[in-house]
């Protein structure tokens, strides 16, 4: 299409004035420092127009119950502390359009009453929060019913030590399409917590120490999560009666302790979980009464039980994985089976392959009769690594009676897959 | 006894299946150590071969040496000494220089691999006080299979089949009850099932310092709420000591009563 020379001049002027128009705002932020004439945050914001910036310099700000009730964009300059001295809530969010970057927020106060977070976004949209450094919290981040936001780049760090006096680092309550992507979050209760949140995505996030869980869904659906790292978590990431959750390339490790697991599905519905490494786990995968969920080219290395399945699972498929060096590969409570093991890499397989195509002649039986007896009676546990077990391993894998029957890889790969 | 202990010992010592004995836990080590740089997968490595290969090497070394060595029994018996410490410095000798290739195999090693300034030198010491006392046991049932049997392949028999008994089959039982009593609390079963057996007793201890008792659940959380302590310590080195002190009670009532 070709405008004309007029159209154009039109066009030119329209955007010097916007653009001119804009500057002058950007120009002029309200700065917030020790010895200027605006010593608060809140003073700030109570002077503050529609879509003012707020810049604040270093240093050590004693508030709290600040309430940003209008578009602002709030910048810290060097990490200037918000300290809350204990008190309460410190930064709640009311309005749209607010952005909040570079601060170090300190000092939330505990409640058993109510849940003080460092910073809360309630009812809002479109929001950022970004660059933060959050400490000696009870709540982090507490987004309520807020939609279409990012929280990108921040670094929360608790000091939970029991859970029932402890807040979640990231927390999102009715939320829809909110990006939490690029955060470091530790020694909180949950690590991130999503109660009733939808379409959101969690990347590239490194979540480890919590007291609970690295990463918590409760009835959200078609959230994704990728990229991420969970370590040391009492366990690694929990997954409760939600549907159609994305799992991809995430790593779970050193989820390591007596009632410890990498991931924990329940009651979860058609999800994908696909490229992801459990390494060093009790369990790898916990799974109860989840169904069309597909396993797909992840690395399952040196847990104790790989895939723990507690029952009601059907029609699930484990397609492309590899099994290294678990303790169990799977363990099943019933002798009922409707999922689908194929073309995995085991490496407990001892069969061969003649022809030469790659697959085992001999399929493989990855639920061993002794994972099969823990299940009944786990006091029997105690026989662990004792002669007499591999003794019955190796006779149940000549010829199964206990294990389901059908229950087997007709194409276990002779080589570790490598993407 | 102590000179029949030295006779016996200097004449083990001077075995070719001692060195053997000691040359097999040299290497044993010495591969786990520098070819796999896990410690605590080398300790579970060395636990299943402690726990399986050291009694039946007791007992196969305590029934031959037993059987080998009848006519220089014969000989010390005319000579005027209390028959007590006849057998028992052979007894001790046995066990001696066996234990000794195994703490030296396995010890040395470890020591060239810088143990002392590692967190696993508990583990690997409860690795060798267990390997110690396994020793000690079988070598003592196998004196005494070999004093109530005149015939050597009864006596070689016999050994053999405690040997299997505790090592196979008595956790074949035990897993047997274990499921028949499901319907009951089992934490007390268990504990008492392990107790009674040195092999199992040696092999819970020492799946209880590693990182793999976080398998045991529950129940490792009950088993490690006893072991744990030292009181149950205690008890468990108390009930090695038992299994140690029965057989060679024996071997002492039975050798005085005995016609050669």
């Amino acid at each position: 299409m070709q405008f004309s020379v007029t159209h154009r001049f039109i066009i030119y002027s329209l955007l010097t004035i916007l653009t001119g128009y804009t500057q002058t705002i950007l120009a002029q932020p309200i700065i917030v420092c020790k010895d200027c004439q605006t010593t608060s945050l809140k003073k700030a914001i109570a002077l503050a127009k529609d879509y003012d910036t707020i810049l604040v310099k270093k240093g050590t700000y004693k508030e709290y119950k600040i309430e940003i009730n209008k578009p602002l964009t709030i910048i810290g300059e060097n990490y200037p502390v918000i300290d809350g001295e204990l008190k309460g809530e410190i930064i709640t969010i009311v309005s749209d359009h607010v952005v909040v970057d570079g601060l170090f927020i300190i000092n939330v106060g505990t409640s058993y009453t109510e849940d003080f977070a460092a910073i809360r976004v309630k009812r809002s949209k479109d929001f950022e929060i970004k660059n933060l450094v959050l400490e000696k919290l009870f709540f982090g981040i507490y987004l309520e019913k807020a939609a279409n936001g990012k929280v990108y780049h921040n670094k929360v760090i608790g000091d939970a030590i029991t859970e029932h006096n402890s807040g979640n680092a990231i927390q999102l309550w009715y939320c829809k399409n909110i990006i939490i992507e690029n955060n470091i979050v530790q020694h909180a209760r949950d690590g991130i917590y999503l109660e009733f949140s939808d379409n959101c995505i969690i990347k590239n996030n490194i979540s480890t120490n919590n007291l609970r869980y690295g990463l918590h869904f409760m009835f959200s659906n078609n959230d994704t999560y990728e990229n991420n790292v969970f370590s040391n978590n009492g366990a690694g990431v929990a997954v409760m009666f939600s549907k159609k959750i994305k799992m991809f390339s995430n790593t779970f490790r050193n989820n390591w302790g007596t009632a410890s697991y990498g991931l924990l599905l329940k009651e979860i519905n058609d999800a994908e979980i696909k490229g992801n490494i459990f390494e060093e786990n009790t369990i790898g995968i916990n799974i109860e009464g989840s169904n069309r969920i597909d396993y797909v080219k992840n690395n399952f290395i040196n847990n104790g039980w790989a895939i723990k399945v507690r029952g009601a699972c059907y029609t699930n498929k484990f397609i492309g994985n590899n099994f290294l060096y678990n303790s169990f590969d799977i363990s099943y409570n019933s002798n009922i089976n409707d999922n689908v093991f194929d073309k995995n890499y085991w490496s407990n397989y001892t069969g061969y392959d003649l022809d030469k195509n790659g697959i085992g002649d001999v399929p493989y039986r990855p639920v061993k009769l002794f994972s099969y007896i823990v299940n009944r009676t786990p006091e029997t546990i105690i026989l662990l690594r004792s002669l007499f077990i591999d003794i019955i391993d190796f006779s149940e894998k000549v010829s199964p009676v206990f294990t389901p029957d059908n229950l087997l890889d007709n194409n276990p790969l002779i080589k570790k897959i490598v993407w | 006894m102590l000179k029949i202990l030295k006779y016996s010992f200097f004449d083990l010592i001077r075995s070719r299946w001692s060195y053997i004995y000691f040359a097999f836990y040299l290497t044993l080590g010495v591969v786990l150590l520098f070819l796999n740089n896990d410690l605590s997968k080398a300790v579970i490595t060395l636990m299943n071969v402690i726990i399986v290969l050291v009694p039946l090497i007791g007992t196969i070394f305590g029934v031959m040496y037993y059987y080998n060595s009848k006519e220089f029994t014969e000989l010390l018996l005319a000579q005027p000494l209390k028959r007590t410490t006849i057998f028992l410095g052979q007894y001790l000798g046995v066990a001696i220089s066996l234990s000794m290739s195994l703490v030296l195999g396995l010890g040395i090693p470890f020591i060239f691999y810088g143990l002392f300034k590692s967190n696993a030198i508990w583990d690997f010491s409860l690795l060798l006080i267990t390997g110690v006392f396994l020793t000690f046991i079988f070598s003592a049932l196998a004196f005494n299979m070999a004093l109530s049997n005149e015939n050597k392949i009864k006596g070689f028999g016999y050994s053999i089949l405690v040997w299997l008994f505790l090592a196979i089959i008595y956790d074949g039982i035990f897993l047997m009850s274990l499921i028949l009593f499901e319907d009951y609390p089992l934490d007390k079963l268990s504990l008492i099932g392990t107790m009674l057996n040195p092999i199992d007793l040696s092999r819970t201890l020492i799946l209880l310092k590693l990182d793999i008792s976080a398998l045991l659940g529950y129940t490792g959380a009950v088993f490690k709420q006893f072991f744990g302590t030292h009181f149950g310590l205690i008890v468990s080195i108390t009930m090695l000591t038992i299994w140690v002190i029965l057989p060679v009670f024996r071997i002492i009532y039975k050798s005085a009563k005995k016609d050669f």
